[in-house]
Order: structure tokens, then C-alpha cells, then sequence
């Protein structure tokens, strides 16, 4: 597969598309699964990764015809290729930076990803846009009963699929929502909502950002448990949940908007004619604008944008994407400028169609 | 709440907390994300579980520990110790040669210690499962020591017992 040809296009996850995509950017489901009588990808020999490699690839290529596949050798990548996936999601950073033969197959709409000797073997995984999570899992259900006419899991019947770190061992699930929550920061209600989920066993991350600091309002919220609960049982718990958060959020920007309509009205305003007009942009400024004018484009108070452009901007800002379009290496100031250029060129062409 | 700065460092607050003092007077805190970590008034919400995994077993490994510190698994050479200090296991078996360290850590991590959902078509024994783990092992030694005769045969083997579970 040619990475190049990705470089204009958007996953099917950004399209802004799907129930809730004022609040949910997208739904996530992931499945780790490892192969019976090998070790895991940590203790494996160069020899065993290779075999590993072979195995879940020669898998893959029978798929080819069914979920339309594409394999790509991440360990022949340039880092800067590598990345590059990182940001559009179809693989983790610790696959990127990762050791061996290891490799991503992905289909066209970018909806599909099998990670090869991640930390387990195989990390399937499949992104929707908007809160789709039961279409996602029956999709990664679907793939994972495929994969497995194909090989043998590591399975025991006390503890389930078996992984290589016990926090994800029996179902092997992970599933996730994005959510864009600037209303809740807004008020300061956010803290609580994190409370309130903790208690739930639900797992909260932020997005973008160093660290704990989640710049752009996205926050990311997972089941923690995987043993112990069917799949059922963790995708009921979250549908329970996100949709009160759905609400919660509209109530907040709907509140911002009664009481400080001229003060939101403005902030958005202004993000929008810094994005229009800068002339240096770092990440982080530009991650902030960009989430004040997503906020504005879902209440109404910015013309001529649609959520799918701006959740494409959020992707092509991002450093790896950045030096693809521009075709070079940047760093420092020049990435800034490139960053502030290309921002205004986007915004000045969608306005004038 | 909007345009309100973190008192310590100016970028916008997004922790707000109302402190009531003894004599009843209230006392408004505005803090960022990471001042408030700072000052230990919010927990950190990423979670880093390599971390929270070593915290745990050593918390619950308690007295069998001496014990499960001498395993070593014959099929991967994982010793629970190195386990302890990584937070990931070596190889499948090794849910089973370290069951009693794992079983007051996965009750900790998920207030379960068994399986319930999806099970695979195609399962088998544990017994066969090590056999093929320990075939390969012995299999890599071998290629390790140059002694291509004996690899091949464990090869052979291998192959043989992988096609009859």
C-alpha cells in the first residue's frame, strides 16, 4: 500500500458521521489475541517473531477477498511513515516504535487494523465514526471468528484469551469513545464526570497533549475490566453510560449558550480568525482552535464548515502529516509556519466554494 | 466558569474547588490539570498499568512469595520475579505455572478470577499446549547451540504434534 495516497484522504472515523457526532468523534473496538505454543512477543526469538509474522500474514492474505485487507511491514517503515499511522490510529505508538518483524493490515476505510507481534501477537481492532459501538463489535467479532478458521489462540477455560498483560486477559476487549467534551470543561463539571466514571471501573484518557493534559477537550473512556464480564456485559455497561454523557455535555453547551451566548460566540470567533490569518501555529494553539471551532460548527455559530473538515484538520495538522503533504523533513519554526500555511490555505479554499 | 486561570500558572482551570474554612468563611480554589496533580488534589486519570500491575503483586504476593520467586517457566524462561518488575508475562503457560501469585492481582485488576464470554471453535488442552510451547523452546535451543541434527528432528516433532491436537 502507498501511505502517500492516504495523505488527502480520511479514515471512515473522522467522516463527523453516525449517532451522536456533536459529542462522539468515534467509537473503538480492540481484541488481543495470541497464537497457542508461542511465546509471547516480548519473549519471543527473532526466529519465533518472524514465524509469528509469517503465520498471521499468510492469515491475513486468505482474508484479502472478504475484508479487503492490505498488509504493510512496519519494521521496513521509516520512522516518519510510522508515525504517520500512529496518527491516523491503525497503530499504537508502542507498535511503532517496537522491535522485529511486525506488521498492520488495514482495509481501504481505514475501519479495519490488525496489528501483528504487538504486545500480543495480534491486536484486531476496528474504528467507527460517531457512537457505533455494537456495529463495531460485531465487525471485530466477525473478523476475529475469520482469523481464528486460520490458527489457534492462546485460550485457557479459566482465563479466557490469554495475554500477555494480565489487565487485558479473558475477553481481551477494549472498547472506547472519543468524545469531544468542551462544554463540560466549560462549566467545570468534567472533574466530576471523571469521578463518577472511575467508580464505574471506566478508564479515562485525554486525547492530545503531554501526559495527564488533554488540550482540544477530547477524552477518551474505556472499560478497564476484561475478566469476568462477557462482551455483553462491557458493551451494556458503556451504553448505559455514554449516552448520559451525550446529554450531559448538550445541557452544558446548551446552558454556555443561554447565559454567555456574546462570550462563547466571541472565544470561537476568534479561533477561527487566528486559524484564518496566523502566520506560526504550534500543535497545541492550533489543537485548541481547532476545538473551540468543532464546538461552534456543532451550535450553529460558524458558517461554511462541516464537523468532517474540521475533524480532518485535527489529523492533518499533526506533525507526521504535516511533513507528507509538504513532501520534506520540517522541525522547530518551519513546522510552525508550514502548520499556520497550510491552515490558511484549507480554510480560504473551503470558504470560497 | 468560562476564562477562569489556574491561580498557580495562568493556563485555564478546570479543577474548581470551594474549600469552607473552620470559621465558615468559603474559599474558591482555580487550578489547571496539572497544578491540581501537583498539589495531590486530583489522581492522575492516565493510567499506567505496568505501574499499577507492580504496585499490586507487590502488595499481594505476601508470604508464598519466596516460593513463586524461585519459579522460572521451563517453555519461555520468564522467572515471576521479572514478571514482577516488567508487569507482562511470558508465554501462555505461565497464567498457569504462576496461577497463585496471578489470582489476587486479577481480582484486584477486574473483581473476577474467571473467564465468562466469548470462547474460540477451535480449544485445546493445556497438556498439548505445552508440549508444542516446550517443543519450540527446545527447538530454538538447539539452533542456538548449531546442533542442526537434533533441530530438525524437534522440528519434525513439532510439526507433527501441531497437526494433532
Amino acid at each position: 500500500m502507498n501511505l502517500d495516497s492516504l495523505v488527502h484522504s480520511t479514515g471512515e472515523w473522522l467522516k463527523g458521521a453516525g449517532p451522536d457526532a456533536d459529542v462522539v468523534v468515534s467509537s473503538r473496538i480492540r481484541l488481543a489475541r495470541n497464537l497457542a505454543g508461542f511465546p509471547f512477543t516480548s519473549r519471543a526469538s527473532p526466529a519465533q517473531k518472524a514465524e509469528v509474522e509469517s503465520i498471521l500474514r499468510d492469515t491475513v492474505g486468505r482474508l484479502r477477498d472478504s475484508a479487503g485487507l492490505q498488509y504493510i511491514a512496519v519494521h521496513a517503515l521509516e520512522p516518519l511513515d510510522c508515525q504517520f499511522l500512529v496518527e491516523r490510529q491503525l497503530i499504537s505508538r508502542e507498535h511503532a516504535q517496537g522491535r522485529g518483524p511486525r506488521g498492520v493490515a488495514i482495509d481501504a476505510d481505514e475501519r479495519q487494523s490488525l496489528m501483528i507481534n504487538e504486545e500480543d501477537h495480534l491486536r484486531l481492532q476496528i474504528l467507527r465514526s460517531g457512537l457505533c459501538l455494537e456495529e463495531a463489535w460485531n465487525d471485530a467479532d466477525h473478523l476475529d471468528d475469520l482469523v481464528e478458521q486460520h490458527v489457534t489462540y492462546a485460550f485457557s477455560e479459566e482465563f479466557g484469551y490469554l495475554t500477555a498483560c494480565p489487565t487485558n486477559v479473558g475477553t481481551g476487549l477494549r472498547a472506547s469513545v472519543m468524545m469531544h467534551l468542551p462544554g463540560l470543561v466549560m462549566v467545570g463539571q468534567i472533574d466530576k464526570v471523571f469521578r463518577a466514571l472511575q467508580k464505574l471501573n471506566l478508564t479515562v484518557r485525554g486525547l492530545y497533549g503531554e501526559g495527564t493534559r488533554a488540550s482540544g477537550d477530547f477524552y477518551q473512556i474505556s472499560n478497564q475490566v476484561t475478566l469476568g464480564k462477557s462482551e455483553d456485559d462491557i458493551l451494556r455497561e458503556l451504553r448505559a453510560v455514554i449516552p448520559e454523557i451525550v446529554q450531559y455535555e448538550r445541557s452544558a453547551r446548551t446552558a454556555i449558550l443561554e447565559q454567555k451566548r456574546d462570550h462563547l460566540h466571541d472565544r470561537i470567533a476568534r479561533a477561527v480568525g487566528t486559524l484564518r490569518s496566523a502566520r506560526m501555529m504550534t500543535s497545541e494553539e492550533t489543537i485548541e482552535y481547532l476545538s473551540a471551532v468543532r464546538l461552534g460548527v456543532c451550535l450553529g455559530l460558524v458558517e461554511g464548515l462541516t464537523i468532517q473538515t474540521v475533524n480532518q484538520l485535527f489529523l492533518t495538522v499533526q506533525p507526521a502529516h504535516l511533513q507528507k503533504i509538504h513532501g520534506r523533513a520540517l522541525d522547530g519554526d518551519d513546522r510552525n509556519i508550514v502548520r499556520a500555511n497550510y491552515l490558511r490555505a484549507r480554510l480560504s479554499e473551503i470558504s470560497n466554494n | 466558569m468560562d476564562g477562569i486561570q489556574c491561580q498557580s500558572c495562568a493556563k485555564p482551570a478546570t479543577i474548581h474547588l470551594t474549600e469552607i474554612e473552620p470559621d465558615g468563611t468559603r474559599k474558591e480554589i482555580h487550578l489547571c490539570q496539572a497544578c491540581a496533580e501537583d498539589r495531590h488534589l486530583v489522581s492522575k486519570q492516565e493510567l499506567h498499568l505496568p505501574a499499577i500491575v507492580h504496585a499490586l503483586l507487590g502488595a499481594h504476593v505476601g508470604r508464598a512469595a519466596e516460593e513463586l520467586a524461585r519459579l522460572r517457566c521451563p517453555a519461555c524462561g520468564i522467572k515471576f520475579m521479572e514478571f514482577r518488575t516488567a508487569g507482562r508475562l511470558g508465554c501462555p503457560l505461565d497464567y498457569d505455572l504462576f496461577r497463585q501469585g496471578l489470582l489476587p492481582l486479577l481480582d484486584k485488576l477486574h473483581r473476577h478470577v474467571a473467564h465468562r464470554g466469548k470462547r474460540p471453535h477451535k480449544r485445546h488442552s493445556l497438556q498439548w499446549q505445552r508440549e508444542v510451547l516446550e517443543l519450540r523452546t527446545q527447538l530454538r535451543r538447539a539452533v542456538e547451540q548449531e546442533d542442526y541434527e537434533r533441530a530438525a528432528r524437534l522440528r519434525d516433532q513439532l510439526r507433527a504434534r501441531e497437526k494433532h491436537p
